[in-house]
């Protein structure tokens, strides 16, 4: 340590503060002249206090998961409660269906109901979305050993999604119900009433020309109609939503923005097939 | 000088000194990284550097001499994303105030400290605003300052209880000895 005399130690230290604060101005201005040299500063402290953050992390998140395990136990009682009084609810709703199911058999084998053979499927990953001369379409990627045909019906995880309108050798192209140029004859579930579904390019389709003196309720579901011949009747397609200027629309269950995988359906109908979208005629294949 | 020369203390002792002065610079350091850290409380790191600043440049000066509150100010301002050295700025000025003041405010209440601290803490975040605004050339908002300074006036009961519980144990240490 170098020796200094009292008064000039004492001088030393009273000059440090206003001494410090000027630099401290200085590193001010030194930040402002140079954005770069902070910044850089700041990258080599988190550097160099990552490892002891990560050492830290997991303790703190071990106090984190106890403290939400603390809230749920918190509200297990009321949780508990709700769960209770829905599986009451859901337990009635069982005996229901059993009743019905039983009921169901029993008319069955009065009518010597011939049941529908389960339709064969094959499940094909979208590729691509629109191209092609349609807004709202979506490449499929087919292996070759995969049989498609025009007119397949196209339903995601969720429900109808669209109709394959072009078949090629390794790919196949799908219409979605929301393309302009989409129509498909709907029944509304509950009143059984007949309507076709109008594509508008928008996330929702509309839907028109229903019966008249019949309007479509709020929230009702919509499926196929058999009529045509090109669904089979009863895939899900949405509910009914009126939308604030008094126009009946549908939204979709199938989420057609954003298909990844879609099942496709032979149900072996071979009503009004799709228009080519192409020029090129193409000779249609006799069935 | 007349007499014998004091006996040169043990390595044990000196170590013990070296800890005890370097305590309260360490432990700042070692909250503010802890603050810095994914709370998701911000501005918690000014609000947890002005508390220790503060309580240690009344209660022992000489463990937080003006250097060390120019690198506590200069972490501060890197930790967070404030402009480099409004920090800085801030707590050198608080920490002059405070030893100005030091003789007055070791005698008086924790009311009374505390409530100088409050000032301490509007002040703090008034002048850190003035500094940005005069770096950025345009005033900021005025909701984040006054967020500080309420966190950093909140903040200092719970800091000066453990602090002073420490600066009690150092002092009876130094008596002893």
């Amino acid at each position: 340590m170098i020796r200094l005399s009292i008064p000039l130690r004492q001088a030393l230290a009273r000059l440090s503060l206003p001494v410090l604060i000027a630099a401290a101005f200085g590193t001010m201005l030194l930040g402002k002249a140079d954005a770069l040299l902070a910044e850089r500063a700041r990258i080599a402290l988190a550097d160099a206090l990552a490892p002891f953050y990560a050492a830290f992390a997991q303790p703190a998140r071990a106090v984190r998961d106890g403290l939400e395990d603390l809230q749920q136990i918190l509200v297990m009682r009321e949780e508990n409660a709700r769960l209770r009084e829905e599986n009451e609810r859901l337990r009635r709703w069982q005996a229901a269906a059993l009743s019905l199911e039983a009921e169901n058999a029993m008319l069955r084998r009065q009518l010597e109901f011939v049941p529908e053979r389960a339709p064969a499927f094959y499940t094909a990953r979208v590729v691509a979305d629109g191209g092609g001369v349609y807004a709202r379409a979506v490449l499929l990627s087919i292996p070759p050993e995969m049989q498609v045909r025009r007119g397949q019906i196209a339903l995601d995880e969720r429900g109808f999604a669209g109709r394959v309108t072009e078949v090629g050798s390794r790919s196949a192209r799908v219409l979605l119900a929301t393309d302009m140029n989409s129509r498909i004859p709907v029944t509304l579930e509950g009143s059984r009433v007949r309507a076709m579904l109008v594509g508008t390019n928008g996330a929702r389709p509309r839907l028109q020309h229903w019966s008249e003196g019949t309007r479509p309720a709020e929230g009702e579901r919509v499926v196929t109609s058999a009529e045509g011949v090109a669904f089979p009747a009863g895939l899900p397609v949405g509910v009914v939503r009126w939308t604030e200027g008094g126009v009946a629309e549908v939204e979709l269950f199938a989420r057609t923005e954003r298909l990844d995988v879609v099942r496709l359906f032979d149900f072996g109908l071979g009503g009004i097939l799709p228009p080519e979208a192409v020029a090129r005629p193409e000779p249609r294949p006799r069935r | 000088m007349v007499g014998r020369k004091e006996p040169s203390p043990g390595l044990l002792r000196r170590l013990d000194d070296m800890a005890r002065a370097a305590f309260p610079a360490t432990g700042t350091v070692l909250l503010m990284v802890l603050a810095a850290g994914p709370s998701g409380v911000p501005a918690l790191v000014p609000a947890v550097t002005l508390p220790c600043v503060i309580f240690w440049s009344i209660f022992r000066p000489g463990a937080m001499p003006p250097p060390a509150v120019f690198l506590l100010g200069l972490l501060q301002d890197l930790l967070t994303l404030a402009a480099l050295g409004t920090g800085v700025v801030t707590l050198l000025v608080a920490h002059g105030v405070a030893v100005a003041w030091r003789r007055f405010l070791v005698r008086q209440s924790f009311m009374f400290v505390w409530l100088a601290f409050c000032a301490f803490a509007v002040g703090t975040a008034a002048l850190g605003w003035v500094l940005t605004a005069l770096m950025a050339w345009n005033p900021p908002g005025i909701a984040p300052a006054l967020h500080q300074a309420g966190l950093t006036a909140g903040l200092y009961p719970a800091f000066a209880f453990v602090l002073s519980r420490i600066h009690g144990v150092m002092r009876r240490a130094e008596e002893t000895t």
